[in-house]
């Protein structure tokens, strides 16, 4: 027999699933994050002991220690550099891309998707290997430069396909309009296309920073003396003691949460036009 | 005045780009791969590949990460998904929470998930207090590879479930509402719904997701290289092995080759599988 449930039965029960996985689902994604953190605010000793407490020490010796430890600090300003090189060539590169796939109709626009999204097929940090060779062949083998133009090459399918969802996003009509008002082409871009899609903008550039902070095996093959904090992490993991490793995890994923904290609201709609 | 040169402009650069670090480096790298030592093709690292030891444990490996990981990471972004859109109050705290892993590297995921599996880590602490265990389980010895495969499934589904999550809110975000209000007219439940109406539209978010993450999920490495040291071989792992420690590049080469293979059979057979007839696009 079936049993019959009211509508507002069904909308509580709705609401109680909802709570219970909503809240399973909060706790699976933050408890690891907070246990790395009380490892990361452990002091060397203390990270050793067992067994562990919930609740943080509140010690900073071993960031401490990770910072003065030899390489780290360099480590930490190559990956930033690395990572702002690729920020500023992918969207230089990427948007007038995503500009003109957007507003115009030219032949060749079909292949040019194509290749695009071809790039998006294939494991990319695998480029790094054929790189390597070319790299010592021109001579910016082991350079931040060499690293950054790998990691522009990471971002850019998605640099590309983003700013042309944000400017698919500006009606023409506004553009046609500062045409007929007497803007040029470039006046009407700069005055008023670019500051409506600047927001969307400044959050890829965002991505394509974290793309290129985040990357490990190009990071790795490519440099040797000038490594970034991911490869300096990868390369001292059979040597470094266990709160150098947590304590360098911290320092990885921190500057990244609040990356994508700032860019939330962008996250979604980059996705959903990008999709197609 | 016609602009007709202009679109081209602005497509060169990146074209260009493309074409000297992407076409251009595997071009490169697929000879490199298919060139003997005298210089004429051959299949000799592919040779050199398939007698090494660790060869069939790493693709053996990689293969079931990527089978195990991929399908729970849909089932779960599929549940958070269908959760998010019936949130009325908290959607955008509940969506920003999920998707932090989103920012968060492979290196660092393992790193997290290495607090919590170690010997004198948070697992063991709380299967002590709770006298599950008597003494502190080394999850993570070459002792254990059951559980050191299950702590990189933990750190992949937890790392990489939130790009899943984002192409299919997205998606799900394109279905025009009248389509879920049709079915409820004619009767259907929350479940019909979901099979016949959701699902099917949401095809080509599906397809994307699936091609993006098997694709990742190839490419596994820094997880594995933290959480078990080379214990579990994976193929991105053994091709860092062969192009450092071993000093072989032809054979890395071959190996970028083999996971390059496994990237483009997974592809088409996701294109095919999910096809979308055109014009049926929601």
């Amino acid at each position: 027999m079936k049993t019959v449930i009211t509508l507002e039965q069904a909308q509580r029960r709705t609401r109680r699933v909802l709570l219970i996985g909503g809240a399973a689902a909060t706790a699976w994604v933050l408890l690891p994050l907070y246990f790395l953190l009380i490892n990361a605010f452990s002091s060397p000793e203390t990270i050793g002991q067992f067994p562990k407490a919930f609740w943080p020490e509140g010690n900073t010796k071993s960031l401490a220690f990770l910072l003065g430890f030899q390489g780290v600090l360099s480590a930490l300003w190559n990956s930033i550099a690395v990572a702002a090189m690729t920020m500023v060539v992918s969207i230089g590169l990427g948007a007038p891309a995503g500009y003109a796939i957007a507003r115009f109709e030219f032949g060749g626009k079909t292949a040019f998707r194509m290749l695009i999204m071809l790039t998006r097929a294939f494991p990319l940090p695998l480029l790094a290997l054929p790189l390597a060779v070319l790299f010592i062949r021109a001579g910016i083998d082991d350079t931040l430069w060499g690293l950054a133009m790998v990691h522009t090459m990471l971002a850019l399918p998605f640099s590309v396909l983003i700013t042309y969802s944000l400017f698919s996003g500006v009606p023409i009509e506004l553009e046609e309009a500062a045409w007929v008002f007497g803007c040029t082409r470039w006046q009407a871009f700069f005055k008023v296309v670019l500051p409506l899609a600047a927001p969307g903008l400044a959050a890829s550039a965002v991505f394509a920073f974290v793309i290129s902070w985040n990357e490990v095996f190009a990071a790795a093959v490519l440099t040797i003396e000038h490594r970034t904090l991911t490869a300096f992490l990868l390369q001292s993991l059979n040597t470094s003691p266990v709160y150098l490793k947590f304590a360098g995890g911290a320092l990885l994923v921190v500057p990244a949460a609040l990356f994508m904290f700032l860019i939330r609201k962008h996250l979604f709609a980059m996705w959903g036009i990008s999709n197609r | 005045m016609s602009f007709r040169w202009l679109p081209y402009a602005l497509i060169a650069p990146a074209t260009v780009f493309t074409a000297a670090l992407f076409l251009y480096p595997f071009g490169m790298v697929a000879t490199q791969a298919f060139t003997g030592s005298d210089g004429t093709f051959s299949l000799a690292h592919f040779q050199t590949i398939a007698e090494h030891w660790k060869f069939a444990g790493a693709l053996k490996n990689t293969l079931w990460l990527a089978a195990i990981v991929v399908p729970l990471q849909l089932c779960l972004a599929l549940a958070l998904a269908q959760m998010v859109t019936r949130l009325q109050r908290g959607r955008d705290v509940m969506l920003y929470i999920w998707t932090i892993p989103l920012g968060i590297s492979d290196l660092a995921a393992g790193i997290i998930w290495l607090a919590i599996f170690e010997q004198t880590g948070f697992l063991n602490t709380l299967l002590m207090s709770a006298g599950l265990v008597s003494q502190p389980v080394g999850f993570l010895g070459y002792a254990n590879l059951g559980t050191t495969l299950l702590a990189v499934v933990m750190a992949e589904v937890w790392r990489a479930t939130a790009i899943v999550l984002v192409i299919l809110v997205s998606g799900i975000g394109l279905i025009p509402k009248e389509y879920s209000e049709a079915a409820e007219v004619f009767g259907a439940g929350a479940w019909t719904k979901f099979w016949r109406v959701t699902l099917p539209l949401l095809k080509p978010s599906l397809q994307t997701a699936l091609i993006l993450r098997t694709i990742l999920a190839f490419e596994v490495f820094a997880v594995v290289a933290v959480l078990s040291g080379t214990q579990l071989p994976v193929l991105m792992g053994e091709t860092y092995e062969w192009q450092f420690t071993l000093q072989d590049a032809s054979v890395a080469a071959a190996y970028a080759m083999i996971i390059l293979g496994i990237s483009i059979v997974s592809t088409v057979f996701y294109l095919r599988v999910l096809r979308t007839p055109e014009g049926v696009r929601a």
